[in-house]
Protein backbone atom coordinates (compact mmCIF):
# COMPACT_ATOMS: atom_id res chain seq x y z
CA UNK A 1 0.00 0.00 0.00
CA UNK A 2 1.30 3.36 -0.79
CA UNK A 3 1.24 6.23 1.47
CA UNK A 4 1.45 10.31 0.71
CA UNK A 5 0.75 13.79 0.80
CA UNK A 6 -1.37 16.02 -1.15
CA UNK A 7 -1.32 19.98 -1.40
CA UNK A 8 -3.69 22.17 -3.04
CA UNK A 9 -1.17 25.13 -3.07
CA UNK A 10 -3.77 27.31 -1.27
CA UNK A 11 -2.48 30.58 0.16
CA UNK A 12 -4.63 30.89 3.03
CA UNK A 13 -3.75 33.34 6.17
CA UNK A 14 -2.81 31.56 9.31
CA UNK A 15 -5.93 32.69 11.18
CA UNK A 16 -3.92 32.65 14.56
CA UNK A 17 -1.17 35.16 13.22
CA UNK A 18 -3.32 36.94 10.39
CA UNK A 19 0.03 36.53 8.74
CA UNK A 20 -0.32 35.01 5.31
CA UNK A 21 2.95 33.63 3.59
CA UNK A 22 4.05 35.17 -0.37
CA UNK A 23 3.71 33.03 -3.22
CA UNK A 24 7.72 32.72 -3.32
CA UNK A 25 7.45 31.30 -0.09
CA UNK A 26 4.47 28.89 -0.46
CA UNK A 27 5.90 27.35 -3.53
CA UNK A 28 9.13 26.35 -1.31
CA UNK A 29 6.65 25.23 1.22
CA UNK A 30 5.53 22.58 -1.03
CA UNK A 31 8.88 21.63 -1.93
CA UNK A 32 9.61 21.28 1.66
CA UNK A 33 6.99 18.89 2.01
CA UNK A 34 7.49 17.16 -0.94
CA UNK A 35 11.09 16.33 0.38
CA UNK A 36 9.95 15.49 3.55
CA UNK A 37 7.37 13.27 2.48
CA UNK A 38 10.45 10.94 1.40
CA UNK A 39 12.57 11.71 4.44
CA UNK A 40 9.92 10.37 6.55
CA UNK A 41 9.43 7.34 4.42
CA UNK A 42 5.71 8.33 2.64
CA UNK A 43 5.79 6.84 -0.89
CA UNK A 44 3.44 9.63 -2.73
CA UNK A 45 3.38 13.35 -3.09
CA UNK A 46 0.49 15.07 -4.96
CA UNK A 47 0.23 18.31 -5.82
CA UNK A 48 -3.15 20.11 -6.99
CA UNK A 49 -3.73 22.58 -10.34
CA UNK A 50 -5.01 25.61 -10.15
CA UNK A 51 -5.29 28.93 -11.76
CA UNK A 52 -6.35 31.86 -9.50
CA UNK A 53 -5.31 33.32 -6.52
CA UNK A 54 -4.91 32.05 -3.87
CA UNK A 55 -3.05 29.33 -5.14
CA UNK A 56 0.40 28.77 -6.18
CA UNK A 57 -0.54 25.04 -8.27
CA UNK A 58 -0.38 26.18 -11.70
CA UNK A 59 2.39 24.49 -13.46
CA UNK A 60 2.48 20.78 -11.58
CA UNK A 61 5.21 19.15 -13.96
CA UNK A 62 7.46 22.45 -13.20
CA UNK A 63 7.26 21.73 -9.80
CA UNK A 64 7.26 17.96 -9.78
CA UNK A 65 10.58 18.04 -12.00
CA UNK A 66 11.90 19.88 -9.69
CA UNK A 67 11.13 17.44 -6.87
CA UNK A 68 12.00 14.55 -8.75
CA UNK A 69 15.48 15.97 -9.08
CA UNK A 70 15.88 15.91 -5.25
CA UNK A 71 14.39 12.91 -4.42
CA UNK A 72 14.87 9.22 -5.25
CA UNK A 73 12.17 6.86 -4.43
CA UNK A 74 9.11 8.94 -4.25
CA UNK A 75 6.71 8.57 -6.60
CA UNK A 76 4.76 12.19 -7.84
CA UNK A 77 1.76 12.47 -8.56
CA UNK A 78 -1.33 14.90 -9.12
CA UNK A 79 -4.30 15.96 -7.13
CA UNK A 80 -5.81 17.05 -9.54
CA UNK A 81 -4.97 17.41 -13.11
CA UNK A 82 -7.68 19.33 -15.14
CA UNK A 83 -8.15 17.08 -17.95
CA UNK A 84 -11.02 19.50 -18.62
CA UNK A 85 -9.21 22.52 -19.94
CA UNK A 86 -6.02 21.26 -20.13
CA UNK A 87 -5.33 20.32 -23.74
CA UNK A 88 -4.86 16.43 -23.56
CA UNK A 89 -1.44 16.81 -25.90
CA UNK A 90 0.18 18.56 -24.04
CA UNK A 91 -0.47 16.68 -21.21
CA UNK A 92 0.64 13.49 -22.75
CA UNK A 93 3.97 15.85 -23.45
CA UNK A 94 4.71 17.29 -20.64
CA UNK A 95 4.13 13.77 -18.11
CA UNK A 96 6.42 11.65 -20.15
CA UNK A 97 9.05 14.12 -20.19
CA UNK A 98 8.86 14.38 -16.46
CA UNK A 99 8.27 10.22 -16.15
CA UNK A 100 12.00 10.21 -18.37
CA UNK A 101 13.47 12.69 -15.95
CA UNK A 102 12.19 11.04 -12.68
CA UNK A 103 12.78 7.47 -13.98
CA UNK A 104 9.45 6.28 -14.15
CA UNK A 105 8.18 7.82 -10.55
CA UNK A 106 5.38 9.53 -11.80
CA UNK A 107 1.25 8.93 -12.13
CA UNK A 108 -1.43 11.56 -12.38
CA UNK A 109 -4.70 11.45 -11.42
CA UNK A 110 -7.60 13.17 -13.42
CA UNK A 111 -9.73 15.77 -12.49
CA UNK A 112 -12.20 18.24 -13.68
CA UNK A 113 -11.60 21.53 -11.46
CA UNK A 114 -13.88 23.19 -9.20
CA UNK A 115 -13.00 26.95 -10.90
CA UNK A 116 -16.32 27.36 -13.14
CA UNK A 117 -14.28 30.24 -14.73
CA UNK A 118 -11.27 28.36 -15.69
CA UNK A 119 -12.96 26.81 -18.43
CA UNK A 120 -13.84 29.93 -20.20
CA UNK A 121 -10.19 30.84 -19.43
CA UNK A 122 -9.04 28.12 -21.27
CA UNK A 123 -11.73 28.48 -23.98
CA UNK A 124 -13.88 25.60 -22.83
CA UNK A 125 -17.26 25.20 -21.73
CA UNK A 126 -17.97 24.18 -18.51
CA UNK A 127 -21.08 22.37 -19.78
CA UNK A 128 -18.60 20.32 -21.50
CA UNK A 129 -16.96 19.22 -18.08
CA UNK A 130 -18.07 15.31 -18.48
CA UNK A 131 -17.69 15.26 -22.21
CA UNK A 132 -14.05 16.85 -21.83
CA UNK A 133 -12.73 14.74 -20.03
CA UNK A 134 -14.22 11.30 -21.88
CA UNK A 135 -13.20 13.27 -24.63
CA UNK A 136 -9.12 14.02 -24.01
CA UNK A 137 -8.80 11.21 -22.02
CA UNK A 138 -9.93 8.84 -24.64
CA UNK A 139 -7.42 11.15 -26.94
CA UNK A 140 -4.69 11.16 -24.33
CA UNK A 141 -4.73 7.30 -23.58
CA UNK A 142 -3.80 7.08 -27.48
CA UNK A 143 -0.98 9.75 -27.48
CA UNK A 144 0.61 7.39 -25.05
CA UNK A 145 -0.31 3.84 -26.47
CA UNK A 146 -0.25 4.79 -30.43
CA UNK A 147 3.57 5.85 -31.78
CA UNK A 148 1.25 7.61 -35.24
CA UNK A 149 -2.07 9.18 -33.76
CA UNK A 150 -4.81 10.38 -36.31
CA UNK A 151 -7.57 11.68 -34.38
CA UNK A 152 -10.55 13.74 -34.70
CA UNK A 153 -13.41 14.94 -32.09
CA UNK A 154 -15.85 17.19 -31.26
CA UNK A 155 -13.78 19.82 -28.64
CA UNK A 156 -10.56 19.97 -30.26
CA UNK A 157 -8.94 20.65 -33.18
CA UNK A 158 -7.96 16.94 -34.78
CA UNK A 159 -4.83 15.31 -35.67
CA UNK A 160 -2.85 13.81 -38.54
CA UNK A 161 -0.15 11.61 -38.61
CA UNK A 162 0.49 12.84 -35.05
CA UNK A 163 3.99 11.45 -32.49
CA UNK A 164 3.62 12.80 -28.94
CA UNK A 165 7.19 13.25 -27.80
CA UNK A 166 8.58 12.04 -25.70
CA UNK A 167 7.10 8.64 -26.10
CA UNK A 168 6.18 7.31 -22.42
CA UNK A 169 9.40 5.79 -20.63
CA UNK A 170 10.16 2.20 -22.09
CA UNK A 171 6.58 2.77 -23.96
CA UNK A 172 4.76 2.46 -20.96
CA UNK A 173 2.59 5.12 -20.21
CA UNK A 174 2.03 6.94 -16.34
CA UNK A 175 -0.68 5.01 -14.69
CA UNK A 176 -3.82 6.85 -14.18
CA UNK A 177 -6.55 7.54 -11.34
CA UNK A 178 -9.72 9.28 -11.97
CA UNK A 179 -10.51 11.64 -9.09
CA UNK A 180 -14.25 12.69 -8.33
CA UNK A 181 -16.68 13.54 -5.62
CA UNK A 182 -20.05 13.31 -6.54
CA UNK A 183 -19.78 12.05 -10.17
CA UNK A 184 -20.66 8.58 -10.96
CA UNK A 185 -20.11 8.85 -14.61
CA UNK A 186 -16.32 9.47 -13.43
CA UNK A 187 -15.93 6.27 -11.59
CA UNK A 188 -17.25 4.58 -14.49
CA UNK A 189 -14.97 6.17 -16.74
CA UNK A 190 -12.09 4.58 -14.03
CA UNK A 191 -13.88 1.68 -14.56
CA UNK A 192 -14.24 1.15 -18.13
CA UNK A 193 -9.76 2.09 -18.80
CA UNK A 194 -9.18 -0.59 -15.64
CA UNK A 195 -7.63 2.87 -14.34
CA UNK A 196 -7.54 3.41 -10.87
CA UNK A 197 -10.19 5.56 -8.75
CA UNK A 198 -9.44 8.26 -5.96
CA UNK A 199 -12.06 9.58 -3.89
CA UNK A 200 -10.98 12.69 -1.80
CA UNK A 201 -13.13 11.13 1.31
CA UNK A 202 -12.57 14.68 2.80
CA UNK A 203 -15.87 16.53 1.87
CA UNK A 204 -18.03 13.96 1.39
CA UNK A 205 -19.83 11.62 4.53
CA UNK A 206 -18.17 7.91 4.22
CA UNK A 207 -21.66 6.57 2.92
CA UNK A 208 -21.07 8.44 -0.38
CA UNK A 209 -17.35 7.57 -0.79
CA UNK A 210 -18.07 4.20 -0.22
CA UNK A 211 -21.32 3.83 -2.77
CA UNK A 212 -19.10 5.65 -5.45
CA UNK A 213 -16.13 2.95 -5.00
CA UNK A 214 -18.63 0.51 -4.89
CA UNK A 215 -19.88 1.76 -8.59
CA UNK A 216 -16.26 1.69 -9.50
CA UNK A 217 -15.56 -1.83 -8.20
CA UNK A 218 -18.53 -3.20 -9.86
CA UNK A 219 -17.97 -1.15 -13.56
CA UNK A 220 -14.17 -2.40 -12.96
CA UNK A 221 -15.24 -6.17 -13.10
CA UNK A 222 -17.81 -5.56 -15.27
CA UNK A 223 -15.16 -4.13 -17.94
CA UNK A 224 -13.36 -7.48 -17.60
CA UNK A 225 -10.45 -5.96 -15.77
CA UNK A 226 -10.73 -8.56 -12.91
CA UNK A 227 -13.05 -9.29 -9.65
CA UNK A 228 -14.02 -5.98 -8.41
CA UNK A 229 -11.81 -6.70 -5.04
CA UNK A 230 -8.88 -6.24 -7.53
CA UNK A 231 -9.77 -2.52 -8.61
CA UNK A 232 -7.40 0.43 -7.77
CA UNK A 233 -8.64 2.71 -5.21
CA UNK A 234 -7.51 5.35 -3.64
CA UNK A 235 -8.71 7.81 -0.64
CA UNK A 236 -7.34 11.41 0.81
CA UNK A 237 -7.48 11.56 4.67
CA UNK A 238 -7.53 14.90 6.67
CA UNK A 239 -5.51 14.52 9.89
CA UNK A 240 -4.24 16.67 12.92
CA UNK A 241 -2.50 15.21 15.21
CA UNK A 242 -0.73 15.89 18.51
CA UNK A 243 -0.28 13.54 21.96
CA UNK A 244 -3.88 14.52 23.26
CA UNK A 245 -6.91 14.56 21.31
CA UNK A 246 -8.05 17.60 23.43
CA UNK A 247 -4.33 19.58 22.74
CA UNK A 248 -4.99 18.42 18.69
CA UNK A 249 -8.79 19.78 18.57
CA UNK A 250 -7.74 22.81 20.32
CA UNK A 251 -5.03 23.69 18.06
CA UNK A 252 -6.60 22.92 15.09
CA UNK A 253 -10.06 24.61 15.86
CA UNK A 254 -8.92 28.17 14.61
CA UNK A 255 -7.61 26.09 10.95
CA UNK A 256 -10.78 24.59 10.96
CA UNK A 257 -12.99 27.53 11.33
CA UNK A 258 -11.30 29.71 8.60
CA UNK A 259 -10.64 27.59 6.39
CA UNK A 260 -12.02 28.35 2.98
CA UNK A 261 -13.58 25.37 2.36
CA UNK A 262 -15.98 24.49 5.71
CA UNK A 263 -14.79 27.97 7.79
CA UNK A 264 -18.25 29.38 8.98
CA UNK A 265 -20.22 26.43 8.25
CA UNK A 266 -20.54 23.06 10.63
CA UNK A 267 -18.60 22.82 14.01
CA UNK A 268 -15.42 20.92 13.83
CA UNK A 269 -16.89 17.94 16.16
CA UNK A 270 -20.30 17.84 13.74
CA UNK A 271 -17.53 17.86 10.69
CA UNK A 272 -15.74 14.84 12.39
CA UNK A 273 -18.96 13.06 13.19
CA UNK A 274 -20.10 13.21 9.60
CA UNK A 275 -17.31 12.94 7.59
CA UNK A 276 -13.76 10.71 7.53
CA UNK A 277 -11.68 13.83 9.07
CA UNK A 278 -9.51 12.56 12.22
CA UNK A 279 -8.71 15.87 14.77
CA UNK A 280 -7.12 13.77 17.45
CA UNK A 281 -4.19 11.20 18.52
CA UNK A 282 -1.92 9.03 16.51
CA UNK A 283 -3.74 6.27 17.40
CA UNK A 284 -7.22 7.43 16.66
CA UNK A 285 -5.50 8.59 12.92
CA UNK A 286 -4.35 4.87 12.73
CA UNK A 287 -7.80 3.24 14.10
CA UNK A 288 -9.77 5.95 11.87
CA UNK A 289 -7.97 5.13 8.80
CA UNK A 290 -8.05 1.17 9.23
CA UNK A 291 -11.76 1.88 9.36
CA UNK A 292 -11.76 3.19 5.79
CA UNK A 293 -10.98 -0.71 4.24
CA UNK A 294 -14.41 -1.35 6.15
CA UNK A 295 -16.38 0.65 3.89
CA UNK A 296 -14.14 0.71 0.65
CA UNK A 297 -12.26 -2.64 0.82
CA UNK A 298 -8.88 -2.99 0.51
CA UNK A 299 -7.37 -0.50 -1.22
CA UNK A 300 -3.89 0.43 -2.82
CA UNK A 301 -3.47 4.44 -1.76
CA UNK A 302 -3.81 6.36 1.28
CA UNK A 303 -3.02 10.09 0.84
CA UNK A 304 -3.06 13.01 3.67
CA UNK A 305 -3.56 16.32 3.04
CA UNK A 306 -0.93 18.10 4.67
CA UNK A 307 -0.28 21.85 4.10
CA UNK A 308 -3.26 24.00 4.22
CA UNK A 309 -5.29 26.30 5.33
CA UNK A 310 -2.75 28.47 6.53
CA UNK A 311 -0.85 25.80 9.14
CA UNK A 312 2.49 27.43 9.45
CA UNK A 313 5.61 25.00 8.05
CA UNK A 314 7.18 24.05 11.23
CA UNK A 315 3.40 22.38 12.48
CA UNK A 316 3.14 20.88 8.86
CA UNK A 317 6.35 19.13 9.34
CA UNK A 318 6.17 18.30 12.73
CA UNK A 319 2.45 16.39 11.16
CA UNK A 320 4.69 14.38 8.95
CA UNK A 321 7.00 13.35 11.53
CA UNK A 322 4.11 11.65 13.27
CA UNK A 323 2.75 10.47 10.21
CA UNK A 324 6.21 8.78 9.15
CA UNK A 325 7.20 7.39 12.77
CA UNK A 326 4.30 6.69 14.51
CA UNK A 327 1.18 6.08 11.78
CA UNK A 328 2.47 4.82 8.69
CA UNK A 329 4.55 2.16 9.90
CA UNK A 330 1.62 0.72 11.85
CA UNK A 331 -1.16 1.01 9.19
CA UNK A 332 1.27 -0.76 6.76
CA UNK A 333 1.80 -3.67 8.93
CA UNK A 334 -2.01 -3.87 9.84
CA UNK A 335 -3.10 -2.89 6.25
CA UNK A 336 -0.69 -5.77 4.42
CA UNK A 337 -1.75 -8.48 7.39
CA UNK A 338 -5.53 -7.71 6.83
CA UNK A 339 -4.93 -7.55 2.51
CA UNK A 340 -5.66 -11.06 0.87
CA UNK A 341 -2.84 -11.95 -1.47
CA UNK A 342 -4.63 -11.55 -5.06
CA UNK A 343 -5.42 -8.34 -3.85
CA UNK A 344 -3.08 -6.51 -6.27
CA UNK A 345 -0.75 -3.38 -5.34
CA UNK A 346 -1.16 0.05 -7.13
CA UNK A 347 1.00 -0.19 -10.32
CA UNK A 348 4.15 1.81 -11.09
CA UNK A 349 6.49 1.99 -13.24
CA UNK A 350 8.84 -1.02 -14.33
CA UNK A 351 11.80 0.59 -12.93
CA UNK A 352 9.82 1.43 -9.96
CA UNK A 353 9.36 -2.20 -9.57
CA UNK A 354 12.70 -3.16 -10.27
CA UNK A 355 14.47 -0.31 -7.73
CA UNK A 356 12.18 -1.49 -4.82
CA UNK A 357 12.86 -5.01 -5.65
CA UNK A 358 16.76 -4.33 -5.84
CA UNK A 359 15.72 -2.49 -2.49
CA UNK A 360 19.22 -0.06 -3.78
CA UNK A 361 18.43 3.57 -4.12
CA UNK A 362 17.73 4.84 -7.56
CA UNK A 363 19.50 8.27 -7.88
CA UNK A 364 17.69 10.34 -10.60
CA UNK A 365 20.68 10.95 -12.55
CA UNK A 366 21.56 6.87 -12.64
CA UNK A 367 19.82 6.67 -15.67
CA UNK A 368 22.12 9.69 -17.46
CA UNK A 369 25.17 7.94 -15.72
CA UNK A 370 24.29 4.55 -17.35
CA UNK A 371 23.75 6.23 -20.56
CA UNK A 372 26.99 7.81 -20.24
CA UNK A 373 25.26 11.11 -21.19
CA UNK A 374 26.17 14.27 -20.08
CA UNK A 375 26.22 14.91 -16.53
CA UNK A 376 24.25 17.38 -15.68
CA UNK A 377 23.37 19.24 -12.51
CA UNK A 378 21.35 17.30 -10.40
CA UNK A 379 20.42 18.82 -7.09
CA UNK A 380 21.65 16.36 -3.94
CA UNK B 1 -49.41 0.78 2.44
CA UNK B 2 -52.47 0.02 0.13
CA UNK B 3 -52.29 1.04 -3.55
CA UNK B 4 -54.72 3.92 -3.12
CA UNK B 5 -52.32 5.42 -0.54
CA UNK B 6 -50.61 8.86 -1.17
CA UNK B 7 -47.45 10.64 0.49
CA UNK B 8 -48.42 14.27 1.04
CA UNK B 9 -45.37 16.33 2.66
CA UNK B 10 -45.60 19.82 3.86
CA UNK B 11 -42.38 22.27 4.04
CA UNK B 12 -43.35 25.19 6.27
CA UNK B 13 -40.66 28.09 6.42
CA UNK B 14 -42.44 29.69 9.04
CA UNK B 15 -40.62 31.66 11.67
CA UNK B 16 -42.69 32.30 14.73
CA UNK B 17 -43.61 30.02 17.12
CA UNK B 18 -46.59 30.04 16.67
CA UNK B 19 -46.62 31.19 13.49
CA UNK B 20 -49.35 32.27 10.99
CA UNK B 21 -47.29 30.37 7.85
CA UNK B 22 -47.68 27.65 9.69
CA UNK B 23 -51.12 28.04 10.36
CA UNK B 24 -52.04 28.21 6.84
CA UNK B 25 -50.05 25.30 5.89
CA UNK B 26 -51.81 22.87 8.83
CA UNK B 27 -54.80 24.48 7.17
CA UNK B 28 -54.09 23.20 3.14
CA UNK B 29 -53.15 20.03 4.87
CA UNK B 30 -56.39 19.02 6.36
CA UNK B 31 -58.44 20.46 3.88
CA UNK B 32 -55.87 18.29 1.11
CA UNK B 33 -55.98 15.15 3.57
CA UNK B 34 -60.15 15.48 3.27
CA UNK B 35 -60.23 15.70 -0.20
CA UNK B 36 -58.39 12.89 -0.59
CA UNK B 37 -60.04 10.79 1.89
CA UNK B 38 -63.30 11.73 -0.06
CA UNK B 39 -61.38 10.01 -3.36
CA UNK B 40 -60.61 7.38 -1.41
CA UNK B 41 -56.85 7.86 -1.04
CA UNK B 42 -55.33 7.43 2.62
CA UNK B 43 -53.32 10.66 3.00
CA UNK B 44 -49.37 9.89 4.98
CA UNK B 45 -48.65 13.60 6.29
CA UNK B 46 -45.56 14.96 7.33
CA UNK B 47 -44.70 18.36 8.13
CA UNK B 48 -40.74 19.95 7.46
CA UNK B 49 -40.55 23.05 9.60
CA UNK B 50 -37.43 24.91 7.71
CA UNK B 51 -36.69 26.32 10.95
CA UNK B 52 -35.68 23.05 12.23
CA UNK B 53 -33.21 22.71 9.46
CA UNK B 54 -31.72 26.33 9.51
CA UNK B 55 -28.22 25.47 10.93
CA UNK B 56 -28.19 22.64 8.66
CA UNK B 57 -29.14 23.78 5.37
CA UNK B 58 -26.45 26.68 6.15
CA UNK B 59 -24.06 24.36 6.72
CA UNK B 60 -25.08 22.02 3.59
CA UNK B 61 -24.58 25.64 0.90
CA UNK B 62 -20.89 25.65 2.67
CA UNK B 63 -19.69 22.38 2.91
CA UNK B 64 -21.61 20.97 -0.32
CA UNK B 65 -23.23 17.96 1.64
CA UNK B 66 -26.51 17.82 3.58
CA UNK B 67 -26.00 16.31 7.60
CA UNK B 68 -28.21 12.76 7.65
CA UNK B 69 -30.96 14.40 9.24
CA UNK B 70 -31.04 17.15 6.17
CA UNK B 71 -30.28 14.44 3.81
CA UNK B 72 -33.36 12.19 5.58
CA UNK B 73 -35.54 15.38 5.00
CA UNK B 74 -34.57 16.33 1.55
CA UNK B 75 -35.41 12.03 0.51
CA UNK B 76 -38.70 12.62 2.35
CA UNK B 77 -39.74 15.51 0.33
CA UNK B 78 -38.29 13.78 -3.50
CA UNK B 79 -40.30 10.64 -2.47
CA UNK B 80 -43.40 12.74 -2.07
CA UNK B 81 -46.58 12.41 -4.09
CA UNK B 82 -47.52 15.73 -3.28
CA UNK B 83 -45.74 19.48 -1.82
CA UNK B 84 -47.32 21.66 0.05
CA UNK B 85 -44.98 24.42 0.30
CA UNK B 86 -45.43 27.63 2.23
CA UNK B 87 -43.46 30.54 3.02
CA UNK B 88 -43.67 34.09 4.98
CA UNK B 89 -43.59 37.22 2.26
CA UNK B 90 -40.02 39.21 3.75
CA UNK B 91 -39.26 41.89 1.04
CA UNK B 92 -41.52 41.21 -1.75
CA UNK B 93 -40.65 37.74 -2.32
CA UNK B 94 -40.02 33.99 -0.53
CA UNK B 95 -38.40 34.22 2.94
CA UNK B 96 -34.40 33.63 2.61
CA UNK B 97 -34.57 29.93 4.57
CA UNK B 98 -37.39 28.60 2.08
CA UNK B 99 -35.28 29.47 -0.59
CA UNK B 100 -32.00 27.89 1.15
CA UNK B 101 -34.18 24.82 1.21
CA UNK B 102 -35.02 24.72 -2.25
CA UNK B 103 -31.21 25.35 -3.57
CA UNK B 104 -30.27 22.19 -2.26
CA UNK B 105 -33.00 19.81 -3.81
CA UNK B 106 -31.87 18.67 -6.57
CA UNK B 107 -33.10 20.22 -9.68
CA UNK B 108 -34.45 17.75 -11.50
CA UNK B 109 -35.90 15.92 -7.98
CA UNK B 110 -38.95 18.06 -8.06
CA UNK B 111 -39.70 17.32 -12.00
CA UNK B 112 -43.76 16.56 -12.20
CA UNK B 113 -44.42 17.09 -8.58
CA UNK B 114 -48.19 18.42 -7.93
CA UNK B 115 -47.36 20.99 -5.79
CA UNK B 116 -49.39 23.41 -3.94
CA UNK B 117 -48.35 27.36 -3.15
CA UNK B 118 -48.91 29.36 -0.62
CA UNK B 119 -47.93 32.28 1.20
CA UNK B 120 -48.41 34.88 4.45
CA UNK B 121 -47.77 38.36 4.65
CA UNK B 122 -48.91 41.05 7.16
CA UNK B 123 -51.80 42.85 4.21
CA UNK B 124 -52.97 41.77 0.69
CA UNK B 125 -50.83 44.31 -1.17
CA UNK B 126 -47.70 41.30 -1.23
CA UNK B 127 -50.25 38.35 -2.19
CA UNK B 128 -49.05 38.67 -6.21
CA UNK B 129 -45.41 37.41 -4.66
CA UNK B 130 -46.79 33.99 -4.87
CA UNK B 131 -47.33 34.69 -8.91
CA UNK B 132 -44.14 36.42 -9.69
CA UNK B 133 -41.47 34.56 -7.16
CA UNK B 134 -42.76 31.19 -5.70
CA UNK B 135 -44.53 30.21 -9.28
CA UNK B 136 -41.56 30.84 -11.54
CA UNK B 137 -39.49 29.05 -8.43
CA UNK B 138 -41.39 26.16 -9.17
CA UNK B 139 -41.53 26.42 -12.56
CA UNK B 140 -38.13 26.56 -12.74
CA UNK B 141 -37.98 22.94 -10.78
CA UNK B 142 -40.18 21.40 -12.95
CA UNK B 143 -42.94 20.99 -10.27
CA UNK B 144 -46.77 20.19 -11.45
CA UNK B 145 -48.03 23.46 -9.61
CA UNK B 146 -51.70 23.72 -9.24
CA UNK B 147 -53.42 26.71 -10.95
CA UNK B 148 -54.96 27.93 -7.65
CA UNK B 149 -52.49 30.00 -4.83
CA UNK B 150 -53.32 30.70 -1.77
CA UNK B 151 -52.28 33.99 0.00
CA UNK B 152 -53.39 34.91 3.86
CA UNK B 153 -52.96 38.38 5.15
CA UNK B 154 -53.08 38.60 8.66
CA UNK B 155 -56.70 40.20 8.45
CA UNK B 156 -57.92 36.98 6.96
CA UNK B 157 -57.84 35.53 9.90
CA UNK B 158 -60.92 37.71 11.34
CA UNK B 159 -63.12 38.29 8.51
CA UNK B 160 -66.56 37.29 8.83
CA UNK B 161 -67.86 35.51 5.43
CA UNK B 162 -65.30 33.11 5.87
CA UNK B 163 -66.43 30.83 3.52
CA UNK B 164 -68.13 33.01 0.63
CA UNK B 165 -66.20 32.91 -2.59
CA UNK B 166 -62.83 34.34 -2.85
CA UNK B 167 -62.37 33.99 1.35
CA UNK B 168 -59.25 32.62 2.47
CA UNK B 169 -61.33 29.32 3.26
CA UNK B 170 -62.85 29.24 -0.32
CA UNK B 171 -59.56 29.69 -1.49
CA UNK B 172 -58.01 27.04 0.68
CA UNK B 173 -60.64 24.40 -0.43
CA UNK B 174 -60.29 25.18 -3.93
CA UNK B 175 -56.71 25.10 -4.10
CA UNK B 176 -56.88 21.51 -1.93
CA UNK B 177 -58.97 20.02 -4.13
CA UNK B 178 -57.48 20.63 -7.10
CA UNK B 179 -53.70 19.30 -5.35
CA UNK B 180 -56.10 16.12 -4.30
CA UNK B 181 -56.71 15.31 -7.63
CA UNK B 182 -53.89 15.84 -8.82
CA UNK B 183 -52.16 13.70 -6.12
CA UNK B 184 -54.69 11.01 -6.45
CA UNK B 185 -53.28 10.56 -10.21
CA UNK B 186 -49.19 10.94 -9.51
CA UNK B 187 -47.80 7.15 -9.87
CA UNK B 188 -45.27 7.06 -7.36
CA UNK B 189 -42.13 6.48 -8.66
CA UNK B 190 -38.91 4.89 -6.84
CA UNK B 191 -36.28 7.67 -6.38
CA UNK B 192 -33.41 7.70 -9.02
CA UNK B 193 -30.39 6.43 -7.96
CA UNK B 194 -27.15 7.20 -9.76
CA UNK B 195 -25.02 4.46 -8.75
CA UNK B 196 -27.60 1.76 -9.08
CA UNK B 197 -27.35 1.54 -12.67
CA UNK B 198 -24.84 3.31 -14.59
CA UNK B 199 -25.02 4.23 -18.07
CA UNK B 200 -22.46 1.69 -20.10
CA UNK B 201 -19.09 3.93 -21.07
CA UNK B 202 -19.76 3.26 -24.63
CA UNK B 203 -23.02 4.32 -24.81
CA UNK B 204 -22.14 7.62 -22.50
CA UNK B 205 -18.99 8.21 -24.74
CA UNK B 206 -21.07 8.38 -28.26
CA UNK B 207 -23.63 10.38 -26.61
CA UNK B 208 -21.23 13.33 -25.79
Amino acid sequence: MQFGVFSVGDITPDPTTGRAVSEAERIQIMVRVALKAEEVGLDVFATGEHHNPPFVTSSPTTMLGFIAAGTQRLLLSTATTLITTNDPVKIAEDYAMLQHLADGRVDLMMGRGNTGPVYPWFGQDIRNGIPLAYEHYALLHRLWREDVVDWEGKLRTPLTGFTAVPRPLDGVPPFVWHGSIRSPEIAEQAAFYGDGFFHNNIFWPKDHVKRMVELYRRRWEHYGHGPADQAIVGLGGHVFMRKSSQDAIREFRPYFDHAPVYGGGPSLEDYMDQTPMTIGSAQQVIDRTLGFREFVGDYQRQLFIADHAGLPLKTVLEQMDILGEEVVPVLRREFAALKPAHVPDAPVHPRVEAARASGGPRATGEALTDAAAQPTAVPA
Amino acid sequence: MTAASRSLVVVSAGLGQPSSTRLLADRLTAATERHLGEGGVEPRVRIVELREHAQDLTNHLLTAFPSPKLQETIDAVLGADGLIAVSPIFSASYSGLFKLFFDVVERDGLAGMPTLIAATGGTARHSLALEHALRPLFAYLNAATVATSVFAAAEDWGTAGVAADGSLVERIDRAARELALAVAAHQPRAPRDPFADPMPFEDLLRSQ
